[in-house]
């Protein structure tokens, strides 16, 4: 790897915990209710939202009606989002003329934005009009990571209150969220990726005539306001088909850095949120250090195997070496302004994000190069995780991780000084089991099932590509192996079954934990404690994680990409 | 259930204020701040030869003539790379010239199926990617008279991530200047150092991967040639 290269990671490493120590604090004042200068600019605005709904912003609720708030929310934003595609044949705003989006099409994609997953089964720029993308799409990119973050925020009030009845207001996190930390951060995002080349405007396509005398289609539009928020909010659905391996959405090794620290950012900073609020900041840390170390091993997989380049080239006369003339490495489907280190450090962070943007095919990454993706999606979002979502994974994992630490001693299990007992453990068990189950059964279902036309690269790259899409709906993270055809039927069905699930089945759940520990009285920490807010902990929750996710996936990872990998030349 | 359909009409209402904000004033208030601070760029970069659109410094288009460097391998629809693509007749196959070459014409970019930019998705043992590979090396070698077993840059011989990468690699421009001079009557060392000139380095010197943009390079060689 070229010595530029190692910089660049280093100085995204130094980015990320500098975000972290600002907008950590930031966030934690937007959620724990205390005033701040921010309220002069967001109050009159946030207040006059809650009276056109109908909110009464001083009325707390439960969490079974938190849930319920949700629920209701994500369940309108389904329906309008089908409305929109079904009808943007007669909406304004449609200068390329396109048709209604087809009904299983329309429900993919629908279930895909709400869930932030962003699975998208269609090319953008030739599927969708800038109104469906602006009023569509880009409304979802920007909610749904807020809902994500809603939750999280439920779940450390719990942590933090003492024998309380509620854990919040859904509506008045959710605007707020929206208003405070979404809004203003993409506007400083998107005018820069603009002032590097992304293209911002209300045209159509324009037609060149390039010097050797074709036509060429130059894509027009909205682009940068939704690939701002595409990346802040770990959406990762882009408008453009190739998403941020295109040069409109992803100009430069600048914009490269940005938009990869604009993933990292909020889920890497809530970590110092959550300590803030509980008012012990090495908790925070401890998470923040487990994320980083899971973060950091995906990135060195990714990036090692793909500088090293693809062995089945050499035979062909190819050279690969990273020189200073060229970047060098397995540059399929890469490009060349990133090369296959920039790939790697993308990879590993779109996938750990629950984003699924990408600045490279990863169908078309080497065997293990690509399995550090797809493993990094296994691990269920906490390395660093999706906005909010992140934070609440981690968080189940570190009640699992004390349970564990309970049985070796033989003590009751206490997290934050709150017990740990069956009611919990119980949702903690199905919040763990839920993903895998509609992973390795769709996955499994569409092998037997004969779905298997829709796989584009034969052998165990095959059953790669199909765990892949699985992996990446239940875990709504929306990244792809794109060699699969996932626009038909049945993808489009169970992807879209998957996406629910590895949502909802997952934040009920979470809520209904934070609603029982949020009952509980806090116990006075003793010598029998074990300490959660040490080095040693961030060691036992990065084994949990790891263990838990390789008894799960491993075998399905052995029959893809390590056969694939054991059968080079 | 009493409880959830009481949530509807505060979620409904909560949506469509949302969607006013962030999926109307939101692009349109960043629009306008675009066109003002940085129209050329949000318009898509476009290059402009006697007033018509020729291409985008950001976008890569097809060459195939012996007289220009030539891009990287596109999967792009032929509307979104700027390719020609085979006439065919009403049996759909391909028309041929005198020559006995397939004739070529402009893609059709009205047929917004052409204008999708993409990759080719292939996996790394397979072996339609081993195959175009091989295929694309031995072709590079005998346009740029390379003798047989020239190791090829990596990037001329495998397909981009966007379809449209506009850059190659300066090892992969330095070996295609000889032929590009002999074809434009140019002296190699002046096509070399446009090529230098056209070499866009990192950004902030260690921000990415240096390369060359082959669109904007075309144009100055085509100049100087004239």
């Amino acid at each position: 790897m070229a010595a530029a290269s190692w910089f660049q990671l280093l100085a995204l490493v130094a980015l990320i915990v500098a975000g972290t120590r600002v907008l950590g604090p930031y966030v934690a004042n937007v959620y724990d209710g205390s005033a701040s200068r921010a309220d002069k600019v967001f109050g009159p605005v946030e207040r006059r939202i809650y009276r056109l709904c109908g909110i009464d912003e001083e009325r707390e609720q439960r969490w079974n009606t938190y849930a319920l708030s949700l629920l209701a929310f994500s369940l309108v934003s389904v329906l309008l989002l089908f409305a929109i595609q079904r009808l943007q044949g007669s909406l304004p705003f449609n200068p390329d003329g396109f048709g209604a989006v087809p009904v299983p099409l329309a429900w993919n994609t629908a279930v895909s934005f709400v869930t932030n997953t962003n699975w998208q089964n269609y090319a953008g720029e030739t599927t969708m009009s800038p109104f469906t993308q602006m009023v569509g799409l880009a409304v979802q990119n920007f909610v749904s990571p807020v809902v994500g973050l809603c939750v999280a925020m439920a779940l450390v009030r719990a942590l933090a209150r003492r024998r309380a009845g509620t854990i919040g207001n859904f509506w008045v996190d959710l605007v707020r969220g929206t208003l405070r930390i979404m809004v203003p951060l993409c506007i400083v995002v998107g005018l820069v990726l603009i002032s590097q080349g992304a293209i911002q405007n209300l045209h159509g396509f324009t037609t060149a005539r390039t010097l050797q005398g074709a036509t060429q289609a130059i894509p027009g539009g909205p682009f940068a306001s939704q690939e701002a928020v595409k990346m802040l909010g770990t959406n990762g659905g882009g408008t453009l088909n190739a998403n941020s391996m295109h040069p409109f959405a992803n100009a430069n090794g600048f914009t490269d850095l940005l938009q990869i620290f604009s993933l990292l950012l909020i889920p890497f900073a809530v970590t110092f949120s959550f300590g803030r609020m509980i008012k012990d900041q090495r908790q925070g840390w401890v998470l923040f250090a487990t994320m980083m170390v899971l973060w950091l091993g995906a990135v060195a997989l990714a990036t090692g195997m793909e500088v090293k380049g693809n062995p089945e080239l050499r035979q062909a006369g190819v050279t690969q070496v990273v020189t200073a003339t060229q970047g060098g490495g397995n540059m399929e489907g890469k490009e060349v302004r990133f090369g296959s280190a920039g790939c790697g450090v993308f990879a590993a962070s779109t996938t750990g994000t629950s984003t699924g943007a990408v600045n490279c095919a990863h169908d078309s990454m080497t065997p293990l190069g690509g399995m550090a993706p797809l493993a990094n999606m296994m691990l269920g979002e906490v390395s660093p995780g999706g906005v909010g979502a992140g934070l609440y994974g981690i968080l189940v994992f570190a009640l699992l991780g004390v349970f564990i630490a309970g049985l070796m001693v033989g003590r009751t299990p206490e997290y934050l000084g709150k017990k740990i007992q069956a009611a919990e453990m119980k949702l903690v068990v199905l919040y763990i089991v839920a993903v895998p189950f509609a992973v390795l059964g769709f996955t499994a279902a569409s092998l037997v099932t004969g779905n298997k036309a829709s796989i584009l690269n034969p052998g165990p790259h095959g059953l790669s590509e199909v765990a892949y899409g699985f992996t990446s709906a239940g875990n709504n993270n929306g990244s792809a192996f794109g060699g699969l055809a996932g626009a038909t039927d049945w993808y489009n069905t169970t992807l879209g079954l998957s996406m629910l699930i590895g949502r909802f089945l997952l934040i009920v759940p979470v809520l209904a934990i934070a609603g029982s520990l949020a009952r509980k009285q806090r116990v006075p920490a003793s010598s029998g404690t074990f300490p959660t807010g040490t080095p040693l902990f961030a060691g036992l929750l990065t084994g949990v994680i790891l263990i838990v996710v390789g008894l799960t996936y491993f075998p399905v990872l052995a029959l893809g990409p390590i056969v694939e990998h054991l059968g080079l030349s | 259930m009493r409880t959830f359909t009481r949530q509807l009409l505060p979620a409904l209402r909560m949506l469509l204020v949302l969607t006013v904000l962030c999926g109307v004033a939101y692009p349109l208030a960043l629009t306008g701040l675009a066109q003002l601070g940085f129209g050329a760029k949000a318009d898509g970069s476009l290059v402009r030869v006697d007033g018509r659109v020729v291409g985008s410094s950001l976008l890569g288009q097809e060459f195939t003539g012996a007289e220009w460097f030539h891009s990287r391998p596109s999967s792009a629809g032929a509307g979104a790379s700027g390719s020609m693509v085979p006439v065919l007749d009403a049996d759909g196959k391909a028309v041929l010239d005198a020559d006995g070459q397939p004739k070529v014409e402009p893609a059709d970019v009205a047929d917004v199926a052409n204008d999708a930019s993409g990759s080719s998705n292939l996996g790394p043992t397979n072996p339609d990617l081993i195959a175009a590979v091989e295929e694309r090396a031995t072709a590079y070698r005998a346009e740029n008279d390379l003798p047989k077993g020239t190791a090829v840059p990596v990037d001329a011989v495998t397909g981009s991530g966007s379809g449209v990468d506009p850059q190659i690699s300066v090892a992969n421009a330095r070996l295609q200047a000889p032929r590009v001079a002999r074809e434009r009557g140019l002296p190699v060392a002046e096509v070399l150092a446009l090529v230098r000139a056209h070499t866009q380095g990192r950004t902030l010197g260690f921000l990415g991967e240096p390369g060359v943009n082959v669109l904007t390079l075309n144009l100055s060689v085509a100049e100087a040639a004239s």
